[in-house]
């Protein structure tokens, strides 16, 4: 192979510039994929208000679900977005320590996190809390609770192997300098999983 | 490729991180110390809204990024208020006619 179809192959070229993020084509790719996303957890969000307000007898959230484990799970999701932040920030700044550093404690905090609601879903249950029912009201309070933070699990166990699919590919140095746009990216998302739990924290938990 | 465009300075991330905390332990102070539903709950969306609109600003850096990705991402809860608009009537008239369900007479003997 001659040396200037290896040097064509290298350089490939993006079709033309996205005219909204001039970065990549990827960071339109994933706004788009979560606006369509909020939208899921926005419809999911408004089924559980209409039916929440539409039953007498639903239970007091604070006093049957617990408040303390779930704000520290809320504070591991605010400090693994600050890691995730920093990792971003280490890989422009050729900080390829800091990079992984950064990349694993973000893994760890989802990781712990998705643990933690294991624990509370198991004490839930024991408690006799189903997809069906529950000894303190509505039927629904446990259906709605079980779709809402199952639904945001899921984003948080893909986004823990997203994270260690992102470091497994730039643990080499590969998304250093200028080409660190595949870990900005999959902060994007892991940032949209930290800004849906706020939101699930309150409406489900506090409210 | 980024070095083509102007770089925007790196917001105090720490700061953010602090202040997310901050407003996350007065969320959890409101409920025990606010009797009325109504003021703790408009509090309580007032201050998820704020935490959801400062990481889409400084760790989503919607801040520094152009305009239409603003819209973008604005469409879901254009779209959300909309939802909800047109679940309210629905919503009233199912409460205001409610009556709880008369338990069923189990008689347990016919079985026999």
């Amino acid at each position: 192979m001659s040396e200037a179809v290896i040097d064509a192959h290298v350089h490939v070229k993006q079709p033309a510039e996205s005219p909204v993020t001039p970065e990549s084509w990827g960071k339109l790719g994933m706004w788009v994929f979560l606006a369509g996303d909020a939208m899921s957890f926005g419809g999911l969000l408004a089924g559980y208000g209409s039916i929440r307000a539409s039953s007498p007898d639903w239970p007091n959230p604070l006093q049957t679900l617990g408040i303390q484990l779930t704000a520290f799970m809320t504070f591991l999701l605010i400090v693994s977005s600050f890691t995730m932040v920093k990792a971003l920030s280490a890989a422009k700044h050729n900080d390829l320590a800091g990079f992984r550093k950064f990349m694993l404690l973000t893994i760890l905090g989802g990781t712990v996190f998705l643990g933690l609601q294991a624990y509370e879903w198991t004490h839930l249950t024991h408690e006799g809390m189903t997809m069906s029912g529950n000894p303190w009201g509505a039927p629904l309070f446990g259906t709605t609770f079980y779709v809402l933070t199952g639904f945001h699990g899921c984003h948080v166990f893909s986004g823990v192997v997203y994270l260690s699919c992102v470091l497994w590919t730039g643990i080499g140095g590969r998304f250093t300098g200028d080409n660190a746009s595949p870990v900005e990216i999959v902060g994007l998302y892991w940032h949209f999983v930290d800004l849906v739990w706020i939101l699930v924290f309150t409406f489900v938990y506090l409210l | 490729m980024a070095s083509e465009h102007a770089e925007h300075a790196e917001p105090n991330y720490f700061a953010i991180m602090v202040i997310l905390t901050i407003l996350t332990i007065i969320e959890i102070i409101i409920p025990q110390v606010i009797s009325g539903k109504l003021t703790a709950g408009t509090l309580l969306v007032s201050l998820a809204v704020v935490k959801a609109v400062i990481v889409a600003l400084y760790f989503m850096h919607l801040r520094y990024e152009r305009t239409l990705l603003g819209v973008i991402a604005m469409t879901p809860m254009v779209i959300c208020v909309f939802l909800i608009v047109m679940l309210l009537p629905d919503l009233t008239a199912s409460t205001k006619t409610y009556t709880p369900p008369e338990q069923p007479v189990v008689s347990e003997t016919v079985q026999h």
